[in-house]
């Protein structure tokens, strides 16, 4: 990103850089698996509706019911 | 390079174009291109290396030569970065070029499986703070601590010499090779390879150390919450958040994961600082003030529980809670050893580097300190995670160096920093914290007494200091913590408070540092639950077929009491133990999990072998030779040594013939019944290491043999079978690692010129 000189384009790099690292710690969490789904939903072009938020949210824990991942010492 | 393996049987099938698309741009660096490359050295890029070699060069004179009253912490950062960063850029490309030879012309799990779920290719980025975050937890926060006993210097050399040329290789080739076989587990890889007999032996062996190692987690635990009434609110109050966390998340705002992290965060820091409160009142203080025999039941209890309720509830909530921690508090304790320096004083040698009973854990520097220290230098239960899950989400082969070795050596930093923080408290305060009460008799007056009895160069305590040190932090005492975890929290909370708040937050520090630990063991302990249970129910489903299905309650629910009552036998033995516990079981916990990390490397050695890569076997077979030949030595260390303290039998016995002649009282334990548990428990121990060491040993064997029979095929021109998946062709590009290279670059603009509809859709986001 190409930030403007002067105390703006300060401001607007600092909060782009807050913003990328956001995003870095949302991927890390996880958090972005439903985005994530869709565009994978949307590339391989189904012919059904993907699943809604809740609804992926629910079953991507549940599937984790029977198949654990290990978490280390 | 550049080629497709072509050792495996299925090559026929396997030829792939290099442009697989001819609209598409290639989907690999040319490889004479990445040659001319990495071997090009301009004079800017060889400073930067001499540079680089000659301040990690200083920094470890600084350690092991210089003998000063003091030693700076900076060093340690200095010589750990530095000699990761040549392991990095030397050694693990050592591996890739000549062992792995990854191809990015060949699509990843991720590519040819994708499912928007499980196969999801990540943003390298990302996929590296994912894994990091899945291997580190509480183990290279406490082996380090305990290590310190011999002296700072074994520890640090082990920590970082073990970690780049056996830790992070283990990482990356088991990584590699899941990867190349659609992400299978660890299991499945050693039955492929090994047969049926190396394959069982693997699984047991693979069941029983998840036992062991969840034991003593949840053993550091214990010891870091007994008699403590404010660890025990706040870290009682972690389980209230996850389920409220796991309810949002469920059904008032499904997907707000940052969001309910923050709240839960935010409440985390609540309960810290209401404990402090609580554990002042004297309900309080009456009310959560636990002895350890009733904590580890309670933990007990609550592991069954949390295993069997569904995951959203208790388990994904807590591990998003433990995450966010995790990224936190480690960049919190390199920020803080970094601006604050703290000095050392303790010596790069003990005294107890050359004698075999020492006070925190008994056993010779050889082979024991190999074994205190496994997170962070070598650990094998890395191999349970680097196959499966992270597999399944890599986006490019090339990533699997830095995500898999680079991951390990972010590892490794942490135990150097975990080290740093619990050496940067006096000696005599580390001695009475971690010896057991049988030696330091449990008060501040017969402490003091005793540490100074030790004879140690330059430590002079008096019982005022102890007292204060406890009063500082919060605490009615701080005499015989053991664990490693209080000492850490002590040693974090003296750096921090230098840092921010000075010594009226040393308290506040000291609880956040045991609330995390505590976080980090707890999620350990019930996703090992919930995995050991799977394994079971899987093995026993092979006799009894109704057990392999997940959702058929009364199986999943015997399995998991099996499962708990197993880790819960051996926690109730350390707790109950004389000895108390660490000193005598977590030198088990080191072997486990290192002879986990020896049948990781016969696995990965077999299928080096087998896929013809004679030459460079040597990168897998001197860690395995080191990591068994350690192990080994440290069994029969354990089974054969006639010095009660060491050996498991010795002690038996000894206990046993007191017994026989009739004493009330022997050695540590004061009653009859004290000394009938010390007969048990050793018994038992004493048979546990023997089934480890016999297990692993078929292991290994049976992947010697495999590699023998490998090199004759390969001699008689038979090919090898290769369980490889079959190869698909990339449609994607991404860089290797964390700086795009100029080739890479070039090459990432030719993809960013493609037309939208033609790309495939990208990987995470940067």
């Amino acid at each position: 990103m190409s930030a403007a000189p002067g105390p703006a384009g300060l401001l607007h790099s600092v909060a782009g850089a807050f913003r990328g690292f956001a995003r870095y710690v949302q991927g890390v969490m996880g958090a972005d698996a439903y985005r994530k789904y869709l565009e994978h939903h949307a590339a391989e072009g189904h012919g059904t509706p993907p699943l809604d938020e809740r609804a992926f949210w629910r079953d991507r824990t549940d599937r984790q019911d029977s198949n654990p991942q290990g978490r280390c010492c | 390079m550049g080629t497709m393996p072509e050792d495996g049987t299925r090559t026929a099938d396997g030829e792939l174009n290099p442009a697989p698309n001819g609209s598409l741009p290639p989907t690999s660096v040319d490889d004479a291109v990445r040659d001319a490359e990495e071997r090009r050295w301009t004079p800017a890029k060889i400073a930067m290396w001499v540079a680089i070699a000659l301040l990690g060069g200083v920094a470890w004179f600084m350690l092991a030569v210089v003998r000063g009253e003091t030693v700076n912490a900076i060093w340690f950062v200095f010589a750990s970065v530095c000699t990761y960063l040549i392991g990095y850029r030397f050694y693990s490309k050592v591996i890739e070029r000549y062992l792995l030879k990854p191809d990015d012309r060949r699509a990843t799990p991720a590519e040819y499986k994708a499912d928007g779920k499980d196969y999801v290719r990540t943003d390298r980025n990302v996929l590296f703070g994912h894994h990091f975050a899945a291997i580190a937890g509480a183990g290279p926060l406490v082996g380090p601590v305990i290590a310190a006993q011999m002296g700072y210097l074994p520890g640090t050399i082990w920590i970082i010499l073990g970690v780049v040329l056996a830790g992070a290789v283990q990482d990356y080739l088991v990584m590699f090779f899941s990867m190349r076989r659609g992400g299978r587990s660890l299991g499945q890889m050693a039955r492929e390879e090994l047969g049926v007999i190396g394959g069982t032996a693997a699984l047991v062996a693979t069941l029983l150390i998840m036992v062991i190692i969840v034991a003593i987690l949840a053993l550091v635990v214990v010891n870091a919450l007994g008699e403590s009434p404010w660890g025990v609110f706040s870290v009682g109050m972690t389980i209230p958040i996850a389920l409220f966390m796991g309810v949002y998340l469920r059904y008032l705002r499904p997907g707000k994961v940052m969001e309910v992290s923050i709240i839960g965060f935010v409440l985390l820091m609540a309960a810290i600082i209401g404990g402090g409160a609580v554990a002042g009142t004297e309900w309080g203080a009456a009310f959560f003030h636990l002895d350890k025999v009733t904590i580890a039941w309670g933990l007990i209890v609550y592991g069954f529980i949390a295993a069997i309720l569904p995951v959203w509830l208790l388990l994904a909530p807590r591990d998003y809670l433990s995450t966010f921690m995790k990224i936190g508090v480690i960049a919190m304790l390199a920020v803080a050893i970094i601006v604050v320096r703290p000095e050392i004083t303790v010596p790069a040698f003990s005294e107890f580097a050359g004698r075999e009973n020492g006070p925190v854990f008994s056993g010779a520097l050889f082979p024991f300190l190999f074994v205190t220290i496994a997170c962070g230098a070598l650990s094998g239960f890395h191999a349970l995670i680097s196959s499966g899950t992270t597999p399944k989400l890599i986006e490019k082969e090339r990533q699997t160096r830095f995500i898999g070795y680079g991951g390990m050596l972010m590892e490794s930093f942490v135990a150097i920093m975990a080290l740093v923080a619990a050496i940067s408290i006096d000696r005599g305060i580390y001695f009475a914290m971690n010896a057991p009460a049988a030696l330091t008799g449990g008060t501040v007056e017969t402490a003091a007494q005793w540490v100074n009895g030790l004879g140690l160069a330059g430590v002079n305590i008096t019982p005022d200091v102890l007292a204060q040190t406890a009063s500082n932090v919060g605490e009615e005492s701080i005499v015989s913590r053991s664990g490693g975890a209080p000492t850490l929290a002590v040693g974090l909370a003296h750096i921090m408070q230098q840092f921010i708040g000075g010594t009226g937050m040393m308290a506040f520090w000291y609880h956040f540092a045991i609330m995390f630990e505590a976080l980090f063991i707890l999620t350990a302990v019930d996703a090992g639950t919930r995995v050991a249970r799977f394994m079971l129910q899987d093995s026993i489903g092979n006799f009894a077929p109704k057990f392999k299905e997940a959702s058929w309650r009364p199986g999943a629910w015997l399995c998991t009491a099996i499962m708990v009552g197993a880790w819960g036998a051996v926690l109730l033995m350390g707790v109950t133990d004389p000895l108390g516990g660490i000193n005598t079981l977590f030198p088990l916990f080191g072997i486990a999990n290192q002879l986990l990390a020896a049948i990781a490397l016969a696995v990965c050695m077999a299928i080096a072998a087998k896929r013809g890569s004679f030459k460079y076997l040597w990168i897998v077979a001197v860690p395995l030779a080191f990591t068994a030949v350690v192990t080994i030595t440290a069994s029969i260390h354990k089974i054969f040594s006639s010095v009660p303290a060491v050996g498991y039998f010795a002690n038996n016995a000894a206990f046993s013939k007191a017994l026989a002649d009739g004493k009330t009282s022997f050695g540590t334990a004061k009653t009859t019944a004290a000394m009938e548990a010390v007969v048990r428990n050793t018994m038992i121990q004493g048979w546990l290491s023997v089934i480890f060491v016999v297990l692993s040993i078929i292991v290994m064997v049976t992947a010697v043999l495999a590699t023998v029979k490998a090199f004759r095929n390969t001699a008689a021109g038979v090919p090898n079978v290769n369980n490889e998946d079959r190869p698909h062709p990339s449609r994607v590009y991404a860089p290797a690692g964390l700086i795009p290279t100029p080739a890479e670059r070039e090459l990432m603009a030719e993809w960013n010129k493609l037309p939208a509809e033609m790309r495939v859709e990208r990987a995470g986001h940067h």
